[in-house]
């Protein structure tokens, strides 16, 4: 060990023996079985990172709708293709996921739903309400389109 | 850093809090985190907003899209969903940047990279949003 802060790596398990500490993200390793509460806290990275690669999509949105006509028809000729869509269904979903999981995580924080009950059950109201509000969004927008 | 296969020894000599020193709170974690929520919190009306504009955007011709961004209130929402949002982004890139690049050269170079494209996301649709609206 080289580094003072290797030495920060190695702890002591129950028996008294040393031990490499894990590393993240052991929580999806051999060492846990998926549970409610990982599933829920993985989805939650994954879907920001999603809707990280989103926002690429709205600042080329924003940027050919400010760039002139023939710019526009073609990110919105690509946005009406199957490909854009595609993209867009999951964007919405990633973003109600985000939105409602976000709740959870702000009620958390305020010190609310830790029980093992509680937190279950917001987890799956959080995916039922992912669910409602993609459908219901494209439900609106076919109507409206 | 560490070899996870060979057995953890510590070689170094040093007291626990001497080990600490120097490695613990990096006087910024704070405002991380609060930062982290207030943009979440200002995200959730914007974030509705946005949906029901895109929503009303949807098909849209760009003189469509220039008239809903030429209303003072659009414009200003959508000014506080791009400051928000890409806020919001970098806070949330860096931790899982943070926490699952292990690697110091890698870290601090994707931390750069991913930053810079942010900002510079972030003017372009700011700067987009201002001359359909002007």
């Amino acid at each position: 060990m080289k580094d003072v802060r290797d030495a920060l790596m190695v702890g002591r398990n129950t028996d008294g023996k040393l031990v490499n500490r894990p590393i993240s993200p052991f929580m999806l390793g051999s060492a846990y079985k998926p549970q409610m509460s990982s599933m829920t806290s993985i989805m939650h990275r994954i879907t920001g990172v999603a809707l990280g690669l989103g926002t690429l999509l709205l600042t080329l949105w924003l940027v050919c709708a400010a760039s002139g006509d023939n710019a526009f028809s073609i990110i919105q000729a690509f946005l009406a293709s199957w490909l854009g869509l595609l993209i867009l269904f999951g964007f919405t979903a990633a973003l109600f996921y985000h939105f409602c999981n976000g709740i959870r995580h702000l009620a958390w924080d305020a010190g609310k739903g830790f029980e093992l009950p509680v937190m279950h059950n917001t987890g799956r109201l959080v995916i039922a309400a992912t669910i409602i509000l993609t459908v219901a969004f494209w439900a609106a927008g076919l109507y409206f389109w | 850093m560490n070899d996870m296969n060979s057995d953890p020894t510590i070689h170094i000599r040093r007291s626990h809090l001497g080990r600490a020193r120097g490695l613990g709170a990096a006087k910024s974690g704070l405002h991380h985190w609060w930062a982290q929520r207030v943009t979440a919190v200002a995200l959730m009306p914007l974030s509705l907003y946005f949906v029901i504009s895109v929503l009303m955007l949807s098909g849209a011709s760009r003189a469509a899209m220039a008239g809903f961004m030429s209303e003072p209130w659009n414009a200003v929402l959508y000014l506080c969903l791009i400051a928000a949002l890409f806020y919001h982004l970098a806070l949330g890139l860096q931790t899982v940047i943070e926490d699952y690049v292990h690697n110091d050269a890698v870290r601090m170079g994707s931390l750069l990279v991913v930053k810079g494209v942010i900002v510079f996301c972030a003017l372009a649709s700011a700067v987009s949003v201002l001359k359909l609206a002007l």
